[in-house]
């Protein structure tokens, strides 16, 4: 675990600082009142974060390795926050969750519900059926029969064919013998009208009392097999949803915390325990928009390049408005492709624990020593010499016995810095939004790395906290609501198709738990569409706003 | 010659090298190949047969889709629009269709005759109508050449249908066949009259099915060896490399509904202290580098990615992407002058002549 080693050791030297001037500055305050504290948990792949926060002070983090049953890390990193920072459980209003827990379902194929599947098209759309694109593994442990229905409309919000209610009765006749009670009911266009899908829910649970239904609309945007996928994965996760709320609810009550469960979305906003688990599918690619969401917030900084260094690689992603610029094209998770939008991040093999190679010509990365920093690294009397090695050399930080690197040639250090600072500076560049110089934030126990100017970037910052950003990026999550809608305007005007997508954007928002008088609109994209007529437009509207108490 | 039967990783090159033939348009290609490989694991069969195997009297029937590419992902094909035209136009014209051919191997029209052609067992005619892709039907080697412009169908994923017995030019047949798609909710699948064998051996764009399997094959073998994408499709395609470089600027509007830009490209490496432009007008058409354009519509001006190889549509350029702008010759059949009335820079809005991207000027 020398990742984990290197990473500690920094992490603890800035906790120590930190908690002195905590203490100093407005410790004494917060004990004394019975505040309102928030605790954000990340479970990663290695390690569960948490970190507790009096408003927008962070009064400690923790960091345990995650279980395999993910309940029991998430229990010890709050327990040990809250010891840490000597709080009271009771003070605690609210906890926020970024969990792997729903990807590692769907990547282990366990745990999911086999899932009634309709696609109400009309005579369109049956070149394809759904989950054609699948890995086959993955569509046979979530199918639970399929039909296509009529229903849908065009682009223009014409119907393609009016649904049929008794076709539908029949088709849950079906799914009654084999004991179907998760359904995925996706619509032609239900982004321009979602009125079929609501209907046919409605029919649905008039047929089966324990219906539990994913609609299309609610769930995925504009291309009919990737929202489709996404709505099926949506509700083939709604069981486990409903037990890892239940789970997290159980461990604060083993915790004494009678605080309010969220879980935090691919965007970087969050969801009620009740919403998610109706949704449980959006909050599974959270943990680097968290990441990215806590940089900003420890910087203050809501347009710069967040770049989290570990042992191994160094992630880039770019934040703008406060939160993380996403992918132009769709997610694949778990093998299926959907069009949910995660955040746009570059990996390059460069991290601590990158080893350093002298012969023709510098390079360092991407291979790496991992994990076995602690025992390959010359200062920790290994035999590999690592980008770690270099920056004790250099003195920039104490760890292992820094004697054991001391005779490292100074114009190689000099050297290998420059390497370092042009490789991140180069992909900082390859993703910022135009050619200005931006802030770049680092984060990451690997950012120690970091010395001097870089290319193109204004300031190098490396803030308090920054090993638990993540944590903190869960803790301060705030509500959103989105919609994604092509809109005609030769029936409507562009100013009240606009207010139209933003009212129903807003009406998911307080859905999602959101107060609707703290909710703004955080982005408008407008795209004119090729080839369709009557000057139609794609109009996708987010907004955000602070969580309801 | 013996016919080449299509495997499932030779449907995938196509998808992959028809990406970079469709010269920034052209739409992707995923849904027609996840179509095609449907059918191959029904177990049906797709066959590719060279022009020069076609017979006087085959009758080669060309196809294509148009619309609207946010449409097609969203109202997807019923699966019977292709049958439908063929069994339509073999009805009015007392022809029995022998073969198809993609109207635009560029983007997802490549793989549009697949399906049916599997459906049908019909053998795929390896070429098609334009090399590349181009925004509009009047612009395929066939219409240039005298296919005639009746009967022409349309067919859409609800069950409507259109044939057009009389048009009084390539234009207007573009309009209506336009219009009409838009009333099948801006989505649908033509044809154009079947062709004679002679006439398609003579006037279709040869081999491109071929071309995009190469071109494609060479992008990913090159992924799978951790070798240079770009020089791969240099090496396999003949194209020559115009810049390496990034994206720097990107202006975009949508006029009549198609979509015009410029793309501002500052090159790195070699080619630093270079800046080069591209016109956009759906598919890039003019690289331009200090007032002098290098190369033009027809050859064809591909965008690739520099790491991966992938083509990059207009839709999906943006600052910072890491690209090679390559030029591959246009094919002989488009730049006669005749051709050139139709697909050259002056069809486009431009006030000067072609030049093709090897006899071009030295710098005065």
């Amino acid at each position: 675990m020398t990742g984990a080693v290197c990473q500690g050791a920094v992490l603890n030297k800035r906790h120590d600082n930190h908690h002195q001037s905590a203490t100093a500055a407005d410790g004494a305050i917060h004990r004394q009142s019975a505040t309102k504290l928030k605790v954000g948990v990340d479970v990663g792949g290695t390690n569960t974060d948490a970190a507790l926060l009096d408003g927008s002070t962070v009064l400690g983090s923790f960091k345990v390795p995650t279980s395999a049953d993910v309940m029991t890390g998430v229990r010890e990193a709050i327990a040990g926050v809250l010891h840490t920072a000597a709080a009271n459980p009771s003070d605690v209003t609210a906890v926020m969750v970024g969990t792997t827990h729903f990807l590692n379902a769907l990547v282990q194929r366990k745990h999911l519900s086999r899932t009634g599947i309709l696609r109400l098209c009309g005579p369109t759309s049956r070149a394809l059926p759904p989950m054609v694109d699948w890995p086959t593994d993955l569509s046979q442990c979530v199918d639970g029969g399929i039909a296509f229905g009529d229903g849908g409309v065009e682009f223009n919000g014409d119907p393609i064919t009016a649904l049929n209610e008794a076709a539908i009765r029949d088709q849950c006749a079906i799914w009654r013998q084999s004991d179907i009670t998760a359904f995925a009911v996706t619509s032609v266009f239900s982004l321009v009208n979602p009125a079929a899908e609501i209907e046919a829910a409605r029919i649905i649970s008039e047929e089966i009392a324990t219906a539990n239904i994913s609609l299309s609309h609610q769930i995925g945007q504009n291309g009919l097999l990737q929202r489709e996928s996404a709505t099926i994965l949506n509700a083939s996760l709604h069981a486990l949803g409903q037990s890892t709320v239940n789970a997290l609810k159980a461990a604060f009550a083993e915790l004494n915390l009678n605080a309010q469960l969220y879980l935090t979305q691919n965007d970087g906003t969050l969801m009620s325990a009740e919403y998610a688990v109706r949704y449980p599918v959006q909050t599974i690619a959270s943990g680097p928009t968290n990441s990215m969401r806590g940089a900003a917030f420890l910087t203050g900084l809501t347009d710069a390049a967040v770049i989290d260094i570990g042992g191994t690689t160094t992630d880039i992603g770019i934040i703008s408005a406060g939160f993380p610029r996403t992918k132009s094209e769709g997610a694949a998770l778990a093998g299926v492709q959907t069009n949910f939008r995660v955040p746009d991040v570059l990996s390059i093999g460069l991290g601590g624990g990158s080893i350093v190679n002298t012969e023709n010509g510098l390079s360092i990365g991407p291979e790496s020593v991992g994990y076995q920093l602690d025992s390959l690294a010359r200062c920790f009397a290994g035999n590999t010499l690592t980008a770690t090695d270099l920056v004790v050399a250099m003195g920039r930080v104490e760890l292992g016995q820094p004697a054991l690197v001391a005779n490292i040639d100074k114009q190689l250090l000099a050297e290998a810095q420059a390497l370092i600072n042009h490789r991140i500076a180069e992909i900082i560049d390859r993703m910022k939004p135009s050619a200005e110089a931006i802030p770049a934030i680092f984060v990451g126990g690997g950012s120690i790395l970091i010395s001097g100017n870089l290319d193109g970037v204004s300031e190098v910052i490396i803030p308090d906290h920054f090993g638990a950003a993540n944590a903190i990026g869960a803790a301060i999550a705030q509500v959103s609501g989105e919609t994604d809608t092509i809109v005609p305007l030769e029936k409507t005007t562009r100013e009240k198709a606009l207010e139209a997508a933003i009212e129903a954007a807003r009406d998911r928002a307080e859905a999602a738990g959101a107060r609707r008088d703290t909710l703004e609109t955080a982005y408008i994209q407008e795209t004119p569409l090729a080839y369709l007529p009557g000057n139609a437009v794609r109009m996708v509207v987010k907004v955000i706003g602070d969580l309801r108490p | 010659m013996t016919d080449w039967l299509l495997t499932e990783s030779d449907l995938k090159a196509i998808a992959t090298g028809a990406g970079i033939l469709g010269t920034g348009g052209g739409g992707s290609p995923y849904l027609a190949f996840l179509m095609a490989r449907e059918q191959l694991r029904a177990g049906r069969r797709i066959r590719i047969i060279h022009p020069d195997s076609l017979d006087t009297d085959d009758r080669v029937l060309p196809l294509g889709g148009i619309g609207a590419p946010t449409v097609g992902i969203e109202r997807l094909d019923n699966g019977d629009e292709g049958e439908r035209l063929v069994s339509m136009i073999e009805r009015v014209s007392g022809q029995t269709i022998t073969a198809l051919i993609a109207d635009e191997i560029g983007g997802g029209n490549c793989l549009a005759p697949m399906f049916p052609a599997a459906q049908l067992d019909l053998p795929i005619v390896d070429g098609d109508g334009m090399g590349r892709a181009f925004p509009e039907t009047q612009m395929t080697s066939f219409f240039i050449y005298g296919q005639p412009l009746s009967p022409s169908a349309l067919t859409d994923a609800s069950g409507n249908a259109l044939v057009v017995t009389h048009a009084t030019s390539a234009r207007q047949l573009e309009n209506i066949m336009r219009a009409a798609s838009i009333t099948m909710g801006c989505h649908a699948m033509m044809s154009t009259p079947p062709m004679s064998g002679e006439f398609v051996r003579q006037y279709a764009i040869p081999q491109t099915v071929t071309q995009a399997w190469t071109l494609g094959t060479a992008v990913e073998t090159a992924r799978q060896n951790k070798t240079d994408p770009v020089d791969a499709i240099l090496q396999e395609a003949g194209g020559q490399l115009l810049i390496k470089g990034k994206v720097t600027d990107v202006e975009r509007r949508v006029v009549d509904g198609f979509v015009r830009g410029v793309i501002s490209i500052e090159g790195i490496a070699d080619d630093r202290n270079r800046r080069l432009t591209i016109d956009v007008q759906n598919e890039y058409l003019v690289a331009t580098e200090d007032g002098q354009q290098h190369a033009m519509v027809p050859d064809l001006i591909c965008i690739v990615d520099l790491e991966t190889g992938r083509s990059i549509g207009t839709e999906e350029q943006q600052y910072g992407l890491r690209v090679a702008v390559l030029v591959l010759p246009s094919p002989a059949l488009l730049t006669t002058p005749i051709a050139l009335e139709s697909v050259g820079p002056r069809a486009f809005g431009y006030d000067f002549d072609f030049v093709p991207m090897v006899q071009k000027p030295a710098p005065t």
